[in-house]
């Protein structure tokens, strides 16, 4: 039967990810070491899994309301407030969804038209650009380059921007450079947005880790973005709880509310347990000032040192990201493409990085190479990407 | 005790092999620095000794090990520091712990046989004149010792690569 005929040809037609011909390449080899990991090498506090377990073994499990436990809205509320000085009602400000992940694609859906143009940093993570084909818009790509730090500049964001652009996603701390926006930066932003009555889509998923003093500003705290901006954040970074599925949206109340729409309609409710967990982190992390979200941070920073350094020391061009946990080093002096030379990296030296290009045209003359890994083997990856390097310069 | 002096201590812990180099990338600071903090650390005794977590069983190296709960009766002239470092002196004995509850000192011994590690609780342990009663248990399998898992377990379940 040919299929193509009954396939929804705008969603088929989005090209496969450039992260997943590398997976299979990467799994196929056993003895790897892989800097190409995009989670947390900690297991979630023993104090969190604890809350689920017992959650279980009490017989919780049936469904939640839909926009999640008002436990759980609440603690997010508190802790918007405490840590970023937001204010979102429990109420009807906060929907708790299966991951950031579903959040974006419920903002998405929930704002983008047929036609509409998005605006997307580019390089960032793999999800935006498709998610916004999938809802029927149009993303376009905003380049974003090292001799900026990659942060997002008001000049190239004023480029992109026509009678037809509806939203900006905002993901910073990014995902693949490690760069961060500092309240400077957001506020020629926030001038550009209330400019061209543009909407943001703000993903902060990385909030938690942000190194060197510098401190997360949450993009609706900044001038008047408050009423413009969707703040997505979650658990699986800060607390080690991907695979659990939590995550959540703040914002207006009338865009928020339609956002439910679609999440109880096709979604229902969160995990139940991933909830109970995310209570847990929330709730002992405002008893303890959050030691152990301070005491991975920390852990993160030695290594993002380490690796900075690393590549610095072996002539590579590396700017210094101050969040997530990814390095972005320019490879421009072997000559090689990003492609190129991720693959030849895997073959020759047995170490899996991620091409740039994975994360869009921007990223071509970078790989991304992941800090959340144990310090003997980034020590090893590291030495072997030296020895890599100087062959082909 | 310092921000750095505690980072540098966890860094060690972890693997004490690094060098220093690597240690100051890590931390932010100088060479000289951790360096200075380093010998000052070891200059104050909170770092006593740089030593490897060794598999024994995989060497063919003979040796028994075991745990003995002594109870002692403290004496005037003889309390329960006087005592462990009576019994921490003999070279078979490579750790002494004060503990609470149903026994006063766990001693950890090693020996080459059994029958020299009997020999040991016999002929030097419970004849020592404070001691009132020993209990000995032979460690029969080691999963992990210092943060260290023996077996092969720890395997990184995470996606090779993930976005």
């Amino acid at each position: 039967m040919n299929y193509q005929q009954y396939l929804n040809s705008r969603i088929s037609n989005v090209p496969p990810s450039g992260i997943r011909r590398f997976f299979d390449l990467a799994s196929s080899r056993k003895d790897a070491i892989s800097l190409g990991v995009g989670e947390p090498d900690f297991k979630t506090p023993y104090l969190i899994r604890d809350a689920a377990i017992n959650s279980l073994i009490d017989g919780e499990t049936q469904y939640t309301a839909n926009r999640g436990l008002l436990e759980l809205r609440k603690e997010i509320s508190l802790y918007l407030s405490a840590r970023y000085h937001l204010s979102y009602q429990p109420d009807n400000q906060i929907l708790v969804t299966i991951g950031a992940s579903e959040a974006i694609d419920l903002a998405l859906r929930a704002l983008v038209c047929d036609g509409d143009e998005v605006l997307v940093p580019d390089p960032s993570y793999v999800s935006y650009a498709p998610g916004v084909i999938f809802a029927g818009g149009v993303p376009v790509p905003v380049r974003t380059c090292q001799e900026d730090d990659f942060r997002l500049k008001a000049a190239e964001l004023e480029k992109a921007i026509t009678t037809s652009t509806k939203l900006l996603i905002l993901p910073y701390p990014n995902n693949p450079t490690g760069a961060i926006m500092e309240e400077s930066d957001l506020m020629e932003i926030a001038e550009v947005i209330k400019k061209h009555d543009i909407l943001v889509i703000s993903d902060e998923i990385y909030s938690e880790l942000i190194y060197d003093n510098h401190v997360h500003v949450s993009f609706a705290s900044v001038g008047d973005m408050y009423s413009r901006t969707i703040t997505i954040n979650g658990f699986s970074k800060a607390f080690a709880m991907t695979g659990w599925r939590v995550g959540y949206a703040c914002g207006p109340e009338e865009i928020i509310s339609v956002m439910n729409k679609i999440h109880q309609y096709a979604i229902m409710c969160a995990p139940r347990q991933g909830q109970v967990a995310a209570v847990a982190a929330l709730k002992t992390g405002r008893e303890t000032g959050y030691e152990s979200v301070l005491m991975m941070r920390e852990s993160y920073d030695r290594r993002r040192r380490l690796m900075v350094n690393a590549f610095r020391q072996m002539g590579l061009d590396c700017f210094e990201p101050y969040g997530a946990f990814y390095v972005f080093p320019s490879i421009h002096r072997t000559g090689l493409s990003s492609e190129e030379f991720c693959s030849r990296l895997l073959q020759e030296k047995d170490v899996a990085a991620v091409p740039g290009t994975a994360f869009g045209p921007s990223g071509e003359g970078h790989i991304r190479c992941c800090y959340a890994t144990a310090v003997e083997k980034i020590n090893i990856a590291l030495e072997r990407i030296a020895s890599f390097v100087a062959s082909y310069s | 005790m310092t921000k750095l002096e505690t980072s540098i201590l966890d860094i060690l812990q972890d693997d004490c092999r690094l060098p220093l180099e690597k240690i100051a990338v890590m931390t932010g600071v100088s060479l000289e620095e951790v360096a200075e903090a380093i010998q000052n650390l070891e200059s104050r005794k909170i770092i006593l000794k740089y030593s490897p977590v060794i598999n024994w069983d995989r060497t063919d190296r003979e040796r028994v090990e075991a745990m003995i709960e002594v109870r002692v009766t403290p004496q005037r002239d003889m309390g329960f520091d006087a005592i462990a470092r009576r019994i921490y002196r003999f070279d078979e004995v490579k750790s002494v712990f004060l503990m609470s509850g149903a026994y006063d000192l766990l001693v950890l011994v090693e020996a080459r046989t059994l029958k020299e590690l009997a020999a040991f609780v016999s002929g030097k342990l419970s004849p020592l004149e404070t001691v009132t009663g020993t209990a000995t248990s032979f460690v029969l399998k080691r999963y992990k010792e210092e943060g260290v898992i023996f077996e092969q377990d720890e395997t990184d379940r995470r996606l090779v690569i993930s976005p």
